[in-house]
């Protein structure tokens, strides 16, 4: 009885701060993250949904030198721009061919994930895209594609087909474009998926083993399902990246030609940033229309990561 | 009074500048910005900044030289975030978004001054918005067909006389298995000069000035009229292949290697032209021809301007900057065939002895009746000349999507004015 008053006395003694210690101190090491994703992430946010309600050139104040124009942006995007809707099919193209870069990926990694002499060396080398900047590999890919002296349309051509300018036609521009990214993302995918080959039971598979499971039957049975965590980072983060493409859509066309190849992010740079674009708000309102696809793929990883951590609480 | 006093001393100033050692030196801070990344341009600028340097020792001059293309973007940040005292641009409609926004001094007071006043008057215009001068012209250029002659010789050809006479030459060109206009569409531009040229020929300087004015629509029949002048050409294969993958720098081999016979661009193209080895003998300069007979021959010829940040620190040493570059003697030397290989803006300066630039003096001065006009880009609105020149891109690609391009440029031009 007395032991215990005695401990409420030190308890109300105590500091605030020291009652509190457990609800607090997290918070207290989020404040920096939490200012700085408020300045640099939220606040810009809420900058471009406003920027978009109105007519301004970027120079001067918006205040002075923007007029208000409602809706009018997205009213314009929506119905009367076709620019847009090349753009927002060809997001559509990236979207869907940049995710054969996790099959790839998955298929490297299972390839390279054996004990020979050197395999280190050729991890690092099929890693190797990965590292080095994408402007170079818009670079390389731009001189393989190159009509007079390059390499791919040499290969065509010992194969018997004609020569074919892939940057320059516009059917065919977003698709080699695509190309070159899902080379770097390829190799990714590749070490996400050799990473969590390492973590893959090794009794599970003996179990299946000694049930007499192999080839496709072990791989889609029993290695998937442990490879899941893997395959949905790789599946975010490729999606999420393929709706972020715009430096090899610069280095290798300009979005060219006449338009063909250009995307969301890059129309909207060319709109509000570029030589002729002094479409600010304009820019904005195609900024946020691409925030908005992309939170329904963001909203969707937050999800499934929150229902994950449920299931591990319970 | 004051102003008397003030514009004495400014051009008692600009009288010693020419005669070297200054009597009063400058002191302090001058930033300069310059787009100016090429070779030679940029040589020739780091060679004039160290004259004017030498004439004021105690003048701190920090120069930022920044890539041509990446500088037209970054303009708009440092032009706010951290204003250069003096910085290259160009001018015309392509200053306006950034005098419309108060971020280009006011320099009316520069061209006051008889120094300036008289011996640039030609520029004028171009710098010229809302009746106030904005910046100071350093060098122009003409525009025109660079051929090869040797070939032209060799094929028994001669300087088109008109319209007919350069699709007959072309035809020629094309049976000897050649090419006849090397280009690359890449940034674009390039295929404006031959819009700017094929319009102004067809139907004159007035009503290309109306059209930048967006007075006119583009799916009017006399804009079908140019399209198909120049679709002759597109037709007949005059082009290379594969220009819209490639930049103009890119372009310059297929002329060097003789696979195309010439080329339409600026005067800037003989310095690469020369270094990659062909010689005066090889290479001349002709004016595009006339199209519709009666027309006035009307000109295209850019002028390069620097400009004082609104939001400089230095204003008096970037006025006195300006005077410097404006002056006979430096006109006379950064434009001539060692260093730019243009023309100079002051009337006082030479002309430099050099094959390309006497013809082109001569063209803009004699031979140009219906007008000098800036080019596509600076004279039309900056969002007006992207989607027109995308659409000349894939009309010079697809000549037959011509009626859908011109729907679409229409379409912006509705939007716009």
């Amino acid at each position: 009885m007395t032991t215990t008053s005695a401990w409420n006395i030190t308890l109300a003694k105590q500091g605030w701060y020291k009652r509190n210690e457990i609800a607090f101190t997290p918070w207290l090491f989020l404040v920096p993250g939490i200012v700085m994703f408020t300045i640099y992430v939220v606040f810009p946010i809420f900058q471009s949904f406003q920027i978009s309600l109105f007519k301004w050139n970027g120079l001067g104040e918006l205040g002075t030198h923007g007029e208000y124009v409602g809706l009018g942006n997205y009213e314009k995007l929506l119905t009367r721009d076709r620019s847009f809707n090349i753009s927002l099919w060809n997001n559509l193209k990236w979207l869907i061919f940049y995710l054969v870069s996790i099959p790839a990926g998955l298929l490297i990694a299972l390839f390279l994930n054996q004990a020979v002499r050197g395999i280190r060396l050729y991890k690092s080398l099929f890693f190797f895209p990965f590292v080095i900047s994408q402007i170079v590999v818009g670079l390389v890919f731009t001189w393989f594609y190159d009509p007079q002296y390059g390499l791919f349309n040499g290969i065509i051509g010992f194969v018997g087909f004609e020569p074919i300018n892939v940057l320059g036609d516009p059917s065919l521009a977003t698709y080699g474009v695509i190309a070159a990214g899902v080379w770097p993302q390829t190799a990714f995918c590749m070490i996400l998926y050799l990473t969590g080959l390492n973590s893959v039971d090794p009794e599970q598979v003996e179990a299946a083993r000694l049930d007499g499971a192999k080839g496709m039957k072990m791989l889609w049975y029993v290695i998937l399902p442990q490879l899941r965590p893997a395959t949905f980072i790789a599946f975010v983060v490729t999606v999420i990246g393929s709706l972020r493409s715009f430096d090899l859509i610069a280095i290798m066309t300009n979005g060219g030609p006449f338009g063909s190849s250009r995307v969301l992010g890059f129309y909207m740079f060319e709109k509000s940033l570029s030589e002729y674009g002094f479409k600010m708000g304009y820019g904005a309102a195609i900024a946020v229309i691409l925030f908005l696809i992309m939170m329904i793929f963001i909203g969707y990883f937050l999800w499934r990561t929150y229902q994950d951590e449920k299931a591990v609480n319970q | 009074m004051n102003f008397i006093i003030k514009a004495t001393a400014a051009s008692l100033a600009a009288i010693v500048a020419l005669s070297a050692p200054v009597s009063a030196e400058l002191t302090g801070e001058l930033k300069i910005n310059l787009d100016t990344s090429n070779p030679a341009p940029r040589a020739t600028m780091e060679a004039m900044i160290s004259r004017f340097q030498a004439l004021n020792p105690e003048l701190n001059i920090t120069t930022t030289v920044i890539d041509r293309e990446a500088y037209k973007t970054q303009i708009r940040n440092f032009l706010s975030a951290d204003a250069p005292d003096v910085l290259t641009w160009y001018a015309a409609n392509r200053m306006k978004p950034y005098v419309e926004a108060g971020l280009f001094e006011d320099v009316s007071d520069l061209w006051a001054e008889p120094a300036i006043a008289g011996s640039l008057a030609s520029t004028k215009g171009a710098l010229t918005l809302d009746g106030k001068q904005w910046g100071v012209p350093y060098s122009y250029y003409q525009i025109g067909l660079y051929y090869r002659q040797d070939i032209y010789a060799e094929l028994g050809l001669s300087e088109p006389a008109d319209f007919d006479e350069m699709l007959a030459n072309c035809e020629a060109m094309i049976a000897s298995g050649r090419k006849c206009y090397t280009i690359g569409t890449k940034w674009l531009w390039t295929a404006a000069a031959w819009f700017d040229y094929i319009n102004m020929r067809t139907h004159g300087f007035d009503f290309q000035m109306e059209m930048a004015r967006g007075e006119v629509k583009w799916t009017d029949p006399r804009v079908y009229e140019t399209f198909e002048n120049w679709g002759k050409l597109v037709r007949m294969g005059a082009f290379i292949d594969d220009h819209q993958n490639k930049d103009w720098q890119q372009s310059l081999p297929f002329v060097v290697n003789g696979e195309a016979g010439a080329i339409l661009i600026g005067n800037f193209t003989v310095s690469p032209l020369r270094e990659a080895g062909l010689t005066d003998d090889q290479l001349d300069f002709h004016q595009f021809p006339p199209i519709t007979p009666g027309v006035a021959l009307a000109e295209a010829a850019p002028t390069d301007s620097f400009h004082i940040a609104a939001n400089a620190q230095n204003k008096e040493n970037a006025r006195a900057f300006l005077r410097y570059l404006v002056s006979p003697a430096e006109q006379t030397i950064i434009n001539n065939g060692a260093n730019l290989t243009q023309l100079p803006v002051n009337s006082a300066a030479a002309v430099d002895d050099d094959k390309f630039l006497k013809q082109g003096f001569e063209m803009l001065s004699t031979n140009s009746p219906g007008g000098v006009s800036q080019f596509f880009d600076r004279d039309f609105p900056a969002e007006m000349a992207k989607a027109a020149m995308e659409g000349m891109q894939e009309f010079m690609v697809f000549p037959d999507n011509l009626d859908d391009v011109l729907e679409r440029i229409e379409a912006v031009r509705q939007d716009l004015y």
